[in-house]
């Protein structure tokens, strides 16, 4: 059974149509890349996912669960908790990391499981040292968000995604505002949690990530789903000129 | 100069003292309901629920745009007309409060407006409802940036409170008028007036800076003080 399934999804922001029927699914354990130009919609189509944007249209499943459906009787989305409940379970790692400024870079790790998983403080601390860790931070658990580098926050935006037992990690161009230097060490990263056998939907541009770790890659252009594919194929054989001149593009 | 420090202040000054007690009280009790005031309508402001938004916008305008030596003097004298009688000092706390609470209302709608809406983003997407999002991420920060000017805003109340003295509250003025009246010894006697309202005034914008200093966390502080505070902690 599909870990994800969209279908028909659609979301304008006032006359602007971002999203005009999107479908998408994604099996347990495969790493899902977006990519396309920018305005094309596919980090509106990740916000979607997990409701950060409320959808207008369509249909969203996970795990067998209906956030929200449009049928003939029209649209209609989960009672709030459930939405919450959902969502709690695919966190999303974001471009700009949005650490809590206020908070260490343990507390960012703990605060979820605290306050949301209910989970007693002494665990979410076991768990949450060990998640820092793991992406290489062990002696920085007291800092706060402005005394680490792009990179370090990033690793913590991880930490903290993965505190929450993600079914679905959701990551947002996350090497994207990173300083050229820092990329790579945060692909390695993603690339040991997509090799885990994570399920993972990223949205990214970075093409040499996205061929060696993608399962599946989406061209999303002009609100829909362009062109999917193993990578392979889209890399090396794009069908729709668009596609071609995207990679072309981007290549050079 | 003999006769002020060794009759006048010795007889008169318990007297202004008690005054300055009730001014105390009258800002920290103002100080307290504004505060409340001023969040919940930056809170009902920021809901975007329109005819809300509309309601508060109005009270802001009205208790921003008249004096506020009218709003006392028409809560004073106006709410006994209409079947409510406060005492005083209540009313003096009541038009005070008001009065700071719409101010203070900007300082913390444009205090939230400051947090980044990543941080929003961040917190609903673990599962966070918007409402523990709000009070666990966005409000303490919120609160950290407004402090300084809270802190600004108690001092100018301290001195507002002078104001109260015409809807007879004996607070620290009008203790300073009764003398007066009885003695004619206005110079005197509005120096030790003036001089109880620098302390208290001094005092407090003190005690605002230290509080400051405190509570200030690392990632707000300019970065040279960050740094001096850092060369001081040794890292472990």
């Amino acid at each position: 059974m599909s870990i994800l399934n969209v279908r028909g999804l659609k979301k304008r922001f006032g006359h602007n149509e971002v999203l005009k029927g999107v479908d998408l699914s994604v099996e347990p354990g495969e790493v899902t890349f977006l990519i396309g130009p920018s305005g094309g919609g596919k980090t509106t189509l990740l916000r979607c996912l997990n409701f950060l944007e409320m959808p207008d249209g369509g249909t969203i499943e996970i795990e067998g669960q209906k956030l929200c459906q449009e049928d003939a009787s029209g649209f209609r989305k989960a009672p709030e908790k459930q939405i919450r409940q959902a969502r709690s379970r695919m966190p999303m790692v974001f471009q700009h990391f949005n650490l809590w400024n206020h908070r260490t870079a343990l507390e960012n790790v703990i605060e979820g499981p605290i306050v949301v998983q209910k989970r007693s403080r002494s665990d979410a601390i076991d768990e949450g040292r060990r998640l820092l860790e793991r992406v290489g931070l062990k002696d920085k658990l007291g800092s706060y968000p402005a005394e680490l580098s792009g990179g370090q926050k990033q690793r913590v935006g991880i930490a903290r995604a993965l505190a929450m037992q993600p079914t679905l990690l959701l990551c947002d161009e996350p090497t994207s505002s990173l300083d050229p230097e820092l990329v790579s060490g945060i692909l390695d990263l993603l690339r040991v949690l997509a090799d885990e056998g994570r399920t993972m939907v990223v949205v990214s541009h970075e093409m040499g990530f996205a061929r060696r770790s993608a399962d599946r890659v989406h061209f999303v252009d002009g609100g829909r789903i362009a062109e999917s594919g193993p990578p392979e194929t889209i890399f090396n054989q794009p069908e729709t000129e668009r596609l071609k001149s995207f990679i072309s593009a981007i290549l050079h | 100069m003999q006769e002020f420090f060794l009759v006048l202040i010795p007889t008169y000054m318990p007297f202004l003292l008690e005054g300055a007690l009730v001014t105390i009280e009258l800002s920290v009790l103002s100080m307290f309901f504004a505060t409340i005031i001023g969040l919940l309508v930056a809170v009902g402001r920021l809901s975007k629920i329109g005819p809300l938004d509309w309601v508060l916008q109005t009270y802001v305008e009205i208790w921003r745009n008249v004096p506020l030596i009218v709003q006392l003097l028409l809560i004073y004298f106006t709410l006994p007309e209409i079947g409510l009688t406060l005492p005083a000092f209540w009313c003096g706390v009541l038009g005070l409060s008001l009065n700071l609470g719409a101010y203070l209302s900007e300082v913390f709608r444009a205090a939230i407006g400051s947090i980044d809406k990543g941080q929003r983003d961040a917190a609903v997407s673990v599962g966070m409802s918007r409402l523990t999002a709000f009070r666990r991420i966005v409000l303490p920060q919120a609160l950290l940036i407004a402090l300084p000017t809270l802190g600004g805003y108690f001092i100018s109340l301290l001195k507002d409170c002078a104001l109260v003295s015409f809807i007879a509250v004996n607070e620290l003025l009008r203790n300073g008028t009764i003398i007066i009246s009885s003695t004619f010894r206005s110079m005197e006697i509005y120096v030790m007036v003036a001089m109880i309202y620098f302390v208290m005034s001094f005092v407090s914008s003190r005690i605002v800076r230290w509080l400051e200093l405190r509570m200030t966390p690392a990632y707000l502080r300019p970065q040279s003080m960050a740094w001096r505070q850092a060369a001081k902690v040794p890292t472990p």
